[in-house]
Formats: structure tokens, sequence, C-alpha cells
């Protein structure tokens, strides 16, 4: 049964849009949305209810709408929760009612409506309590599939969205009359303005109203003005853009629908663009939505808002089948019978709920009108056929109708002046809050959103804050002359407020979208719930995807009622952002999938690449983790072999991702003593060391060699996980702590790409690589020498003999542009060697042969004392953390230190994280004696091996223990042995 | 939020890395007898004031400098912002 169109309104008749609704092809126009097109084809149901599964139609035109939530498909994906009143009508677009089965027509789970005495507020808290083991397993689940809206198609986000920065003098948020003059006095006044509306149009409520502007239609009148406007260079227009948060010092997220309404995305174009908008000002024109009061079942298709009703007459220009009939506390009523009857549209009767005489203006097109009268009860399970009245006598009477139009006050849209704490007050003379007259950061409310409902009242309102706005960013103003308004229409001139209506034991929804009734509200006022939060959180009143638009008023004035409190008293919750649903694709933008987070590539990534390595992520970084060669099918197979190979001659690894700091300055040996725990006021020139890093409160910062390059020149390494916090922590000291200091930092983590070169051949190796001149024999160049050289004829390089495996060992650094060739030639030369390149694997099994600490043992928790480096904190000077190391707490006899961990059998295999137990004794925490911090298997000891914490651990040397790990229920018997499990004399680093 | 950077202007507060209390600019004397006292009382005892606060703030995504900036806790305006370096300067002289 398809309703006629009139050929006005706001429609393109020459293009008509095929689309499907449930599998049923509809066909609709230009300029309509999904809402109106399904109205234009006698569709009002459109969905069932959350939690009763209550057949619902759409009740709104606009993005307050709590029941028009569809499914589209898009993209060969599905969105769902999409509201057909703000959905644009495409070619092909599909659309799908939810929260139904097997159809919307025919739900299953409808009897949940039958069910509703037991399905009150706390229903759930209440009843689903036993057995606790349920709630998780049985009982949620279930209650979960029952309920809810959309679901998720928990498929990855086909489309593409974007982020964008904007900056303005003056944001306009809505582009209805009076956000568009707004826009145009600050615009003429030279303020950068920037105009953002949810719509497709200008014009906001004007489009679907009948007053003319200046002699004009509404649409007619705002096109112009933006026309006029986007001639300015000074001014920008956001069209599909909803504003929907406001952050700190004039700060605002936004919307823009880019291409939600096209079938697919236009190439290179994303879905959605979030907007950040840096504002000077802000002036908030966002409207007011009006109410539907709580009446016994007002919640059937066919019911809505009167000025839902007027936009799909008046802009969607749809006749609808009457009869109509139209229930209102104000002037607004009146307003909405004259439309419908000069469309043609029967209208059966006008119930205005207020005591007035006024004569019935519309006696001769047959309208009866009941004064101090009200709808107490509808009928029609699938759509209205009849309401029932209550006259101002207490006579009942049934009345026939397709259509019932409801209008009872509007309530400003004040979302965005309160996300900054700014409680809304409530303002008597129009029954609704309205935003707090002094706003943070320069924002201003005008026209409906600040309360101000008649049109010219709107001109004189928002030229008086624009005008403010102006001045107050040290702009002239220019006088403009507002544009008459003629039709003019006083909606809330003499209104009456009507909050909820009862009879008897009959439902009344507050809250559409969460099914929340009045009963709900006085029911959890019975329990105890006092309080404006605790009801919403009890009854989920305002708490669905429309964030309690049209409910939010009414449930506060019903508890203010219960209470007796009046409504300034009661008080409301503030809003949060976003004011509308924003999907996590929007939010992600671009960093998802390999672009989540940047990857940082070691210099010789390439070829490592090209050599077959396996990758592994340590942090942002990806290095490579083992070489495999052919026939080898286990990772271990791979790290035992370069593990051998580079303890007997010699192998290379890429070590650039270590954090390197440039020092410089006159101080920069002071600066150096002070931040290591040990001792670097007599370091050498052309001498590296070993420092230590505390954090003031005494625990290990980090660690890292220094090497001496000159007289005021330092390089210091930090870990690769720790390059970031120690740069922060050194600029920290540097600029806060010593600033007298003549010290100068810069981090050269990128510029150098460093190679290990280990093993008992290295000094063979670099021989080769070491251009001529330079002496590195054992004499020249010893354990811990550091210098600037040349390498393959001319190339810059730096020296340090280092070790981190145990073995001869060196690294050698060149300007980052080299490294890829370097690692080439270093391996090509290793090999003659029978050298192999080596990953992170063999570099982390090796350090744990010779007890090197890392990360592992460096966790935030350790003190120098705990990993054997006691010695490490000078007495002799003060560095960063030496006073607190020295608390009581940090040095009891109790306390940890790390240890040797190995195995009695040779095939126990030792995890770290497992716990450590004495023999003999209980497993329960009370006992633990430590842990283990990493565990590696030793090729050179045929063993698996590990590095722990121990408490007294250093006087257990030759203990057994028990290695207990409760999540592989494994407990293995070892022995307490030294950490350095090869060459604990050091022979090997200084031959 | 905004942060007027004292060299750079304006600058979104995304660029910075927050520490806390601007008091840790000022490390006691490590040669004091009470030194212990002192360097805990700095390090964990702060004040936490509903207004006016300072506190540092990191320019990590910009020039590296250490900034303090004065910020109301209770709305999160910010006062202003100087170099921690030319407070530093000024404290221990």
């Amino acid at each position: 049964m398809t309703n006629k169109r009139s050929k006005g309104g706001i429609i393109d008749y020459s293009k008509v849009i095929y689309f499907s609704f449930n599998n049923k092809s509809l066909c609709g126009f230009k300029g309509d949305t999904l809402a109106s097109a399904l109205i234009a084809n006698g569709i009002f149901l459109v969905g069932r209810s959350f939690k009763y599964h209550r057949p619902r139609g759409v009740m709104s035109a606009g993005s307050e709408e709590p029941n028009g939530l569809v499914t589209i498909k898009r993209s060969g994906s599905t969105v769902p929760n999409v509201l057909a009143t703000t959905l644009e009508l495409y070619p092909g677009l599909e659309a799908f009612s939810q929260n139904c089965w097997p159809s919307v027509e025919n739900d299953f789970l409808a009897i949940n409506d039958l069910l509703a005495p037991f399905l009150t507020a706390g229903f759930y808290y209440k009843t689903f309590m036993w057995p606790k083991s349920f709630w998780e397993a049985v009982y949620e689940p279930i209650i979960r599939k029952a309920a809810g809206l959309g679901s998720l198609n928990t498929k990855s986000d086909p489309d593409e969205y974007d982020k964008g920065f904007l900056h303005c003098d003056l944001l306009v948020v809505g582009a209805g009359v009076a956000g568009l003059w707004a826009a145009k006095l600050a615009t003429k006044a030279g303020l950068k303005v920037l105009l953002a509306d949810e719509d497709f149009l200008v014009g906001g409520r004007t489009l679907s109203e009948t007053e003319l502007l200046g002699g004009m239609k509404g649409v007619d009148w705002a096109s112009k003005i933006l026309d006029e406007l986007k001639r300015s260079a000074n001014f920008r227009y956001l069209s599909r853009t909803t504003v929907y948060g406001t952050y700190d010092h004039g700060i605002f997220g936004a919307l823009e629908k880019v291409s939600d309404h096209m079938p697919v995305s236009p190439e290179g174009k994303p879905r959605q663009t979030l907007w950040r908008i840096y504002s000077r000002a802000s002036l908030i024109c966002s409207g007011a939505t009006e109410r539907i009061t709580a009446f016994p079942n007002n919640d059937r298709p066919g019911i809505m808002q009167a000025g839902a009703l007027r936009s799909f007459v008046n802009r969607w220009s749809i006749i609808p089948k009457g009869p109509v009939i139209v229930f209102s506390s104000t002037g607004d009523g009146e307003r909405t019978v004259r439309d419908l009857l000069s469309n043609g549209i029967s209208v059966r009767a006008l119930i205005d709920s207020r005591e007035i005489t006024k004569e019935n203006i519309f006696e001769s097109d047959g309208v009866e009108v009941f004064r101090g009268a009200k709808v107490i009860d509808t009928f029609g399970r699938k759509g209205i056929t009849h309401a029932e009245i209550e006259t101002e006598i207490g006579e009942k009477k049934k009345l026939e109708c397709r259509l019932l139009a409801v209008s009872t006050g509007w309530n400003p849209n004040i979302h965005l002046t309160s996300h900054h704490r700014a409680k809304p007050r409530w303002n008597k003379k129009i029954h609704s809050f309205v935003a707090q007259d002094k706003l943070p950061n320069n924002m201003f409310v005008a026209g409906a959103a600040a309360g101000v409902f008649s049109t010219p009242d709107i001109f004189t309102d928002v030229t008086k804050k624009t005008e403010i706005i102006i001045a107050l960013l040290g702009f002239k103003k220019s006088k403009f002359t507002a544009p008459s308004v003629e039709n003019i229409f006083y909606a809330q001139v003499e209104s009456d407020v009507i909050w909820h209506i009862s009879n008897g034991n009959k439902r009344a929804w507050v809250d559409l979208q969460n099914d929340v009734t009045v009963k709900d509200i006085q029911l959890s006022h019975q329990e105890g719930f006092v309080s404006v939060e605790h009801l919403k959180r009890y009854t989920t009143l305002g708490m669905a995807t429309d964030q309690g638009k049209n409910s939010n008023v009414t449930g506060l004035a019903i508890m203010a009622e219960i209470t007796g409190k009046s409504l300034e008293n009661v008080g409301t919750t503030i809003f949060r952002p976003p004011y509308i649903p924003i999907s996590i694709g929007a939010l992600a933008g671009r960093s998802r999938d390999k672009n989540f987070r940047p990857v940082r590539l070691t210099p010789s990534h390439h070829w490592a690449k090209e050599n077959g390595a396996v990758f592994i992520e340590a942090g942002q970084w990806l290095r490579a983790q083992y070489f495999p060669r052919p026939g080898e099918t286990n990772w271990r197979q791979s790290v035992d072999r370069e593990v051998l190979v580079t303890r007997s001659s010699v192998g290379v690894c890429d070590v650039s991702t270590l954090g390197k700091i440039d020092i410089q300055g006159k101080d920069s040996t002071e600066f150096i003593n002070r931040v290591y725990a040990n001792g670097f006021a007599r370091l050498p020139v052309g001498k590296s060391r070993y420092g230590l890093m505390l954090r003031e409160d005494g625990i290990v910062m980090d660690d890292g060699t220094t090497a001496r390059l000159g007289e005021t020149h330092y390089i210091m390494t930090t870990t690769t996980a720790n390059a970031v916090g120690v740069f922060r922590h050194l600029e920290f000291c540097r600029q806060c702590l010593w600033p007298n200091l003549d010290v100068h930092l810069i981090s050269t983590t990128e510029s150098w790409a460093q190679f290990a070169i280990a093993g008992p051949n290295s000094r063979r190796v670099l021989r080769k690589v070491v251009d001529k001149e330079f002496d590195i024999s054992n004499d020249a160049f010893p354990f811990m020498a550091c210098g600037e050289l040349t390498v393959f004829s001319g190339i810059r390089a730096r020296l340090f003999r280092i070790s981190f495996s145990g073995e001869l060992a060196y690294e050698v650094a060149v300007p980052s542009k080299f490294g890829n060739s370097m690692m080439a030639k270093l391996t090509e030369v290793a090999a003659e060697f029978d050298g192999v390149p080596y990953g992170t694997e063999a570099l982390g099994v090796m350090r744990i042969e010779k007890g090197h600490v890392a990360g592992n043992e460096l966790n935030g928790q350790t003190t120098a004392r705990d990993l054997g480096m006691a010695k490490f904190v000078s007495t002799k000077k003060d560095s960063i953390g030496a006073v607190l190391s020295r608390r009581e707490g940090l040095n009891s006899d109790d306390g940890y230190s790390l240890v040797g961990i190995k195995p009695h059998s040779k095939s126990d295999v030792l995890v770290a994280g497992s716990h450590l137990f004495s023999n003999g004794s209980e497993i329960t925490a009370k006992f633990d004696q430590g842990y283990i911090t990493s565990a590696a298997y030793s090729p050179s000891l045929e063993s698996s091996i590990a590095l722990g914490l121990l408490k007294r651990g250093d006087k257990r040397i030759g203990e057994n223990i028990k290695v207990v790990n409760l999540l592989a229920k494994s407990n293995t018997e070892a022995k307490v042995v030294s950490p350095h499990f090869i060459d604990p004399n050091g022979e090997r680093l200084r031959g | 939020m905004i942060i007027p950077h004292p060299l750079l202007g304006p600058r979104d507060s995304q660029e910075f890395v927050y520490m806390g209390d601007a008091s840790l600019i000022k490390r006691p004397d490590p040669k004091k007898q009470n030194a212990q006292s002192e360097f805990y009382e700095y390090l964990y005892l702060r004040n936490n004031p509903a207004g006016t606060h300072k506190e540092l703030w990191f320019h990590e995504q910009g020039d590296r400098s250490w900034l303090i900036v004065t910020r109301n806790t209770l709305t999160h305006e910010v006062i202003g912002a100087e170099l921690a370096h030319d407070m530093g300067f000024e404290s221990k002289d």
C-alpha cells in the first residue's frame, strides 16, 4: 500500500532510486532518506524492540531516532545500527530489519512481550543468580542473543577512513536558520568560519516547515545564504558532518560521512573522515528534539513526533493515508493539523491536553478538537489502528487512526555544551534543560538549542551572540537586516507540560530504544535507586545508541514526580561524547592492520630478507631472528648452529637497534658521571666502559656501554627497549636538574648502522675490513678500546671492542646508508672463515650462556645488588639513584640475587617465569624463593639453562632446588650455579 | 589540550609526554645529613591540588624541551608554560 506523493517538497522526481528492504525491491527518489522512502512505500514497521521484541516504526526524522535502526550491506560486508532517518537513499541500497527472527513481520521472540510482567528493571540481576557458574556459560549468551540491536559481522571492515585537522576562528554547529545567519555575520566580519551540519542540505528545521524567509521558502533562503557564503575564502562548509564531541581548549571532534550516501566510496575517497577541529570560539546552533510523552502503548508503528510527520509531508512530500490523530500539549498541534489538511491528508481529531477555550478553526474540515483531553491507550499490533482518549470530563472514546502525531514540547540539543562538565540548568518556561550561561573556551549557544523557538526571536538571539563573538575575537561587525518571516508559528506559546499518562497496568515507554517504561523507573525508585546516575544504570534509561536524546528529560521528570522533588533539584546527568555512534574504523583511521603503528627496519633488513631471515617484532623494530639454512626444519637447528659457529669461528649480527646517544660539551664527563651509578670520571679517551643507570628510586633503569671518542665527546648506548625513555631521562637531567652543565645530547640511533662481529676469528675478519693504516692488534686495540677509523677504503666508521656474547668481539658502526652493503660484505668476509650471520635468538642464547643481564632482568623491580652489581654503585660520588639505592628495604639479607640454574637431567627444559622452591618445601606462594627470568637451550653445554632471581642466591651456589611451572604442571630438579656458564673469568674477551 | 610552548607557540598536547609535578626539578642535596628522607619526600610525596598545578611536560615530538606548564586541574585551563631549563637556573642560583 504505497502512499502518494505531492509534487512539492525537496525531492528530485527525475531521479528514481531503486533499493531493497528485507529483500523487497522498492523505489524512491533523490532527496529521500531510507525512512522517507519506506514511509512513501507504506512501510511503517521497520524493526523489533530491544527487550520485548515489540513491532516498532520510524518515530523521528533525524539523528534522535530510537527505532529506525537497520543493518545495511556495504562493500561486501554488513554495517549494523544504521539510522534509517539519516541514511540518504542510494541506488542499490540493501537494508534489513534487526532483532527479529525469522522476520520482522513474524518474530519468534515476540513471546517476550507476553512475559513482560517478569522482565522489569533489574530482572536479570535478580533472576539469574544461581548457580553462579551459569551466568557466563549459560544465561548471558542466551540473553545476549535475545536482546540487543544489530549484530557485528566480525569480519574486517572493508572500508577506508581518514583523519583530518581543521583550524578556524569560529565553529558553527548546525546549519539551520540560526547557524546560517551566524555564519553569514561572522564570515562578513572577516572571521575564519567553519559551518558543520549533519544533514545533506542546509536549512535545518526550516526545510520541514512552511514559514517564508525574506519571501522565500526555507530551502531556497538557506541555499541562497550558503551560495553567498561559499564565495568567501574565509568560510568552509562541512556537509553530512556531525560534531560529536567537545574537548579541551576549543577542540572539537566531528565525523564527516563522505560516501555513506553512495553504493561504494569513489576511488581515493574514504567512507568517513574524522575531523579534529581547533577553534577560537564556537556557536552551538544544534536545534531541539521533540519529545514524545510516555502514554500507554506509545510505541506502535505509526506513532511519531508531530514534527517528524510534518517533515515527511512538507520536506519529503509524502501524502500518507489517514486518518491522522494529532496529540499535543503545545501550539504545534494546530500547526500540524493545518499542514496535513493543506496537503489533503485526512485528520480525525486534535487531542489538545491544554484546558483552554479556543474555537475549532478546523471544524469545516471535519476535524474534531478535544481540549483538556489525552490519549490513554492505543491499539494495533503491527501498526496503530485506534487510539483511546479521555476527554476533559473523563469520557473515554476510541477513535480510528492510521497515524498518531505527538507533540509535547521540545528539548534543546545541549549535549555539546555539557561535555565539559558544565551542568545544564532547568528552564521553567520551556520545561526543559538549557546550557549554563557561561561556558568554557568561548562557547555560546543560540537559537532553538538555547530554548529560543520562534524564527524572528532566533534571528535576534543569534545576531546578539554572534556579535559578542566577533567583538571577543577582535573583529568588527557590520550590520545586516534579518529577513522577514511570514507564516509564523509560535509553537511553544501557552504550552502545557505532560510527562506521562497512566492507565491501569498498561505500559508506557520512556526510552524506546532500550525498552524502558514508566513502571521500570517507578520500580527502581521503590528498590532504592534514588540518584539520577543510579536510575540510569539500573533501568538502562538513555544508555542505548541514541544516548537518551529523546528519553532523558522525560525520565528525569518522572523521577522528580516520584521523589516529590522539583526538576531543578533532581538535576540531570551530563552528556559525554560522542553525540552519535562513531564506528571504531573511523576512530582508527589509517592506523590499522600493517599501518597500526610504524615498523622500523634495521639498516641490513633487505640483505637479511634476501638471505632468508625469519623476522621477529621487537617493539617497533622488525629484527632478523635467525637465518635458516637448507635442510634445517626446526628453528632450534638454525639457532644452535649460529651459536656454535660463532663460538668456534665467527658470527655477524645487526645490533643497530640499540639506542645511541651522542653526548658533547665541556661538562659531558661530569654529566655522564652523574647519570651512571658507576664511575666515569677517569675513563680515558679511546676506551669504553659498561655503565649501569639507576632510576632515582634506586631501581635499575638501563645499562649499556659508553665510549669516549674525544676529550668532550662520548657515545652512549642504551638497550633497544629503553632507547626513548633513557634519552627523555637524560634530557630531564640536563634541562631540569643541572641546567648549569655545558652538555648537549642528540639521538643518533638511526644515523649509525652497528654490527657485532663475535668469535675467535673476529679479529681476522676485521683485519680484512678495516683499512690498512689502522692497527687493531690486541696490543694496539685491547678489550674495551674504541676509536674512529675507516673501512673498505675510506668509509667512515667507529670501532668498539665490546662483547655481549662473551667471545672476542667487536662492534663496528658505519653511517646508516652503508648498513645494508656493510652486512653483505661482513658476512662475505666471515664466510671465508666459515662464519655465519646470526639473529636475535642466538644473540639471546649467547648472552644467557655468558650471564649478561638484559630486559628480562632489568624489569623495573631489580636493584644493582639483586643483579650482582652492588659494587657498581659508587659511594664516592653522587649519581641518580645512589641515595635511595642505599635504603634499608633494598638491602635486606633476604633479597634476590642473580643466579644460574641448570636442570639435573639434560632432557629437562626450563621455562622463563617458573618459580623456584627449596627442596622439600611446600609449593605455595608463601615459600616462593624466586623465579626464572631468562631461559634457553645452550648448544655449548648441551643442556637447558636459565638465569633467575633467587633469595640469597649468591650464597646458595651448588644447592639443589625445584623449578616449578604451575601452568604446565611441571616440577623440575635443578641446581643453582654461577650465572656465568661460559668463560667465567673472561679470558676469551681479552684474547 | 593545547600547550602554549614559549618558543614554538600553541602546540597540541599529543606532541608531549607528561611526567608529573614540577617540584621534581628541585632535586635534594645528596650530601645533606638527612638526604635519604629528603629524597624520599622528593620522590614519593606530592601535593595533589584541586586547582592550579605546575607540572612537567616533555616536547618529545617537537623540540625536546622540558616545559613547566601551569594548569588548573579542575578546568584543564592552561595558564602558562615556561622552559624548565630557565626555571631550573633560577632555582639553582
